[in-house]
């Protein structure tokens, strides 16, 4: 890992799409040798000793948040949490006056987590610091399709390899998802088939422009897939119509034994989490042979890591 | 009153006169000028327009003096060309009474920069319930002709019905922003590629749409006049097309900003270019351009929105919608329409002036160029270019879009009712 490539990542990562072909393959392959140091007895790297960053969270996600905190301090670096939940869009200290605050208190990266899309972007244009992207509105979540490519490649793949060939569904929620607008830019930039799978409600005005499938019928591409992911649906979708009852939802789209049966031997399940179980995925889904998940939550804390590496590790100094 | 020459300058039709102005109306228009004149001002190069005339303008006052006045905002439509505009009645209170139309026209009168004809509001408080005043707004001093209840769409269709046909007793038209609003909750962005990528919640072109094809039937059966706002997808062209080919009586405006921008700008996730209705495809902008250039779109309007600083650094949902324009607006109209062959200068004074004057009904403006007219006049040099910088609008807000860009022509001279606003490009100090 040599500062030449270090450089070669786009200074923040705020989308998937900043990445290309060989930045996305970087990051997984630095994810895996990071991950042989998660295995070792002693799990720290002094790569960002002295470094600063911001974990600033305008929406609750302990899981994000630790497994960002968790992959700092494994690179030595210090760790500031910042909760403002509650206080995005509304006035008072706007987002931007943070922003300079967090500058002026010599945070190296700041991580951000928002209810409204776009505003990583917004933010990049206010700090002289890196930042990543941890899940903005229903835009994307960079982060957590790093590591869903980076488990799916674990099992299916070849380490230094891409996913070209594999084809994997994404099930549920696609037009709210950012896991969902990450996987289909990541996954398709690593070579791998895609079909998103849901109700027509809930695919977006305008999905003729990504380079997916579409399908309405899950039974029928679940004996295709290599993987299928299961998001997350929320049941106040149910109130703005976007589909009748959470039980008819589940029985069209959900995940259960009878549909697990129809996967292929050797196929994935995954799951961003948190689950709503019984939902889009039954307890023998999520708990069976087939599962990833919790895989999945470890890998992000090695994934994670080697995102802050890679975008901190070659620049002393910056914003301080 | 001072008397002045306006030198080597092109009429629309091409013609190179000299333009006496004295007393308040012009005094001649010829090769070769007769009379003596106090000051002489160089038109050479430059095209001489009747002032321009905006139907669709937010002075903010009363209510948001943070973001405009009536005094900035008139200020800034003179620099633009413009010697008269329609104050919005969006303010705060909402220009939903005799009072409040009254008062926005004084303070325009009192501010001098150009004139304000007031637009009445709908309904009251631009709630959508019950119809406000129209007729006290009509018979007071400020004469109010043209009813909108801009930033919201007058929705329910009795409502709408019964404005259009109320206001024909005093030759009023309602001028309708169309905006389905269960289609449109806490719409973002123009709904179609850019919004599925970016993330943020659809304004679907049919919702615009939906709302113009009831109104043109509506004012079909109730034979009235129907204006339309900030006319801004292809479709809406095509419906507009087709009513005025059944003898409808409607009219439309596009705004400058629907014909430059596209939605792909919003990839920025910069509020600047959040506007309603959204910035559209670039179908949409062909479609607008060739529907103004064959009359389907009879104006241009600005729908100068100006909001303050704060307002517009924020993320994208929490930014207000708006942009400032009247000092663009008619660069913006070279580079879009001129330069690309689809109007020429006439034209530019019919759809800039001419007709937004004939359909608010504002007399005294938007009267062609001739010995005896009024001297509202907007001298325009097409061969300059500029590039925009936020900080030298002379609005009291800096939120236009066109930050940075390489703009055609600059505003030379205005007069307005024989005064100057604008000489050499400078405004005239009072
Ligand atoms: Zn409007």
């Amino acid at each position: 890992m040599s500062p030449e490539l270090v450089t070669e990542l786009p200074r923040h990562l705020l989308s998937i799409a900043d990445l290309n072909h060989d930045q996305a393959l970087l990051i997984l392959d630095t994810a895996e040798e990071l991950a042989k140091i998660s295995d070792a007895p002693i799990k720290k790297l002094p790569t960002l000793r002295g470094r600063t960053i911001v974990n600033l969270f305008y929406e609750d996600s302990t899981r994000t948040r630790i497994s960002f905190e968790a992959a700092a301090k494994r690179l030595s670096a210090d760790v500031i949490n910042f909760s403002a939940k509650g206080s995005s869009v509304s006035k008072g200290e706007s987002l931007k006056d943070t922003a300079l605050t967090l500058q002026a208190m010599g945070a190296d990266a700041v991580i951000l987590r928002h209810p409204e899309s776009g505003a990583a972007n917004r933010l990049a244009g206010w700090t002289n610091g890196v930042v990543i992207n941890a899940g903005d509105g229903t835009h994307e979540h960079p982060t957590q399709a790093l590591l869903d490519a980076f488990t799916i490649r674990r099992h299916l793949g070849t380490v230094g390899g891409d996913l070209e060939g594999k084809h994997i569904a994404i099930v549920g929620d696609v037009l709210h998802s950012r896991v969902a607008r990450s996987n289909v830019l990541l996954l398709t930039l690593l070579g791998a088939k895609v079909t998103l799978v849901a109700p027509p409600t809930l695919i977006p005005v305008g999905v003729e422009s990504w380079p997916v499938q579409i399908s309405y019928a899950i039974d029928q591409v679940l004996p295709e897939v290599d993987a299928v992911m299961m998001l997350r649906v929320q049941s106040e979708r149910m109130q703005n119509s976007f589909f009748p009852s959470t039980r008819e939802y589940s029985r069209l789209f959900g995940l259960n034994l009878d549909r697990m049966n129809l996967l292929k031997n050797e196929a994935l399940i995954l799951h961003p989490g948190p689950m709503n179980r019984g939902l889009e995925i039954s307890a023998e889904c999520a708990d069976g042979v087939h599962s990833v998940i919790l895989e999945q939550v470890a890998n992000g804390v090695s994934v994670r890591m080697a995102v802050l590496y890679l975008l901190l590790g070659g620049n002393i100094g910056v914003g301080s | 009153m001072s008397t002045y020459l306006i030198k080597d300058v092109e009429l629309v039709n091409g013609e190179k006169v000299a333009i006496g102005i004295a007393d308040g109306v012009i005094a001649e228009i010829s090769s070769k000028p007769t009379g003596s004149y106090d000051k002489v001002l160089d038109g050479s190069g430059c095209v001489a327009l009747p002032g321009l005339v905006d139907l669709h303008t937010h002075l903010r006052e009363p209510g948001r003096e943070d973001a405009e006045t009536v005094l900035t905002g008139t200020r800034a439509a003179a620099r633009g060309g413009y010697t008269a505009v329609f104050a919005m009645a969006n303010t705060d209170p909402v220009a939903d009474t005799a009072g409040v139309v009254e008062q926005v026209v004084r303070l325009g009168r009192e501010a001098g920069w150009c004139e304000v004809f007031a637009v009445g509001a709908v309904t009251k408080d631009l709630a959508g319930e019950s119809m406000a005043e129209l007729g006290a707004m009509a018979h007071s001093a400020a004469q109010v002709r043209v009813f909108s209840d801009d930033g919201k769409c007058v929705s329910d269709s009795q409502m709408m019905r019964r404005a259009l046909e109320y206001v024909r007793q005093f030759d009023g038209v309602v001028a309708q922003h169309a905006q389905d609003p269960k289609l449109t909750v806490n719409a973002q962005m123009n709904e179609g590629s850019v919004s599925a990528r970016l993330g943020l919640r659809g304004w679907p072109a049919v919702a615009e749409e939906g709302i113009i094809a009831r109104d043109v039937l509506l004012a079909s059966h109730v034979k009235s006049r129907l204006h339309i706002c900030h006319v801004s997808t292809a479709g809406s062209v095509d419906i507009i097309r087709w009513a005025k080919s059944r003898g409808i009586d409607v009219t439309a405006e596009v705004t400058p900003h629907h014909l430059l921008l596209s939605d792909e700008l919003v990839e920025s996730y910069d509020p600047k270019f959040k506007v309603n209705p959204p910035l559209r495809s670039n179908e949409d902008i062909a479609a607008l351009r060739m529907g103004l250039a064959d009359g389907t779109i009879d104006i241009v309007a600005t729908d100068h929105a100006p909001h303050p600083a704060e307002d517009k650094e924020c993320e994208w949902a929490g930014a207000a919608n708006g942009m400032i324009g009247l000092e663009t607006a008619l660069s913006v109209v070279q580079k879009t329409m001129v330069d690309t062959g689809l109007l020429n200068w006439s034209q530019v004074a019919g759809r800039m002036s001419i007709t937004p004057a004939i359909i608010g009904r504002a007399k005294g403006q938007g009267v062609a160029l001739a010995v005896g007219a009024p001297a509202n006049i907007c001298i325009y040099d097409p061969n300059q270019s500029q590039v925009v910088v936020a900080a030298e609008q002379i609005s009291k807000s800096k939120n236009t879009p066109f930050v940075g860009m390489d703009l055609p022509g600059q505003v030379r001279h205005v007069f307005f009712q024989g005064k100057p606003t604008m000489i050499s490009t400078q405004m005239v100090a009072r």
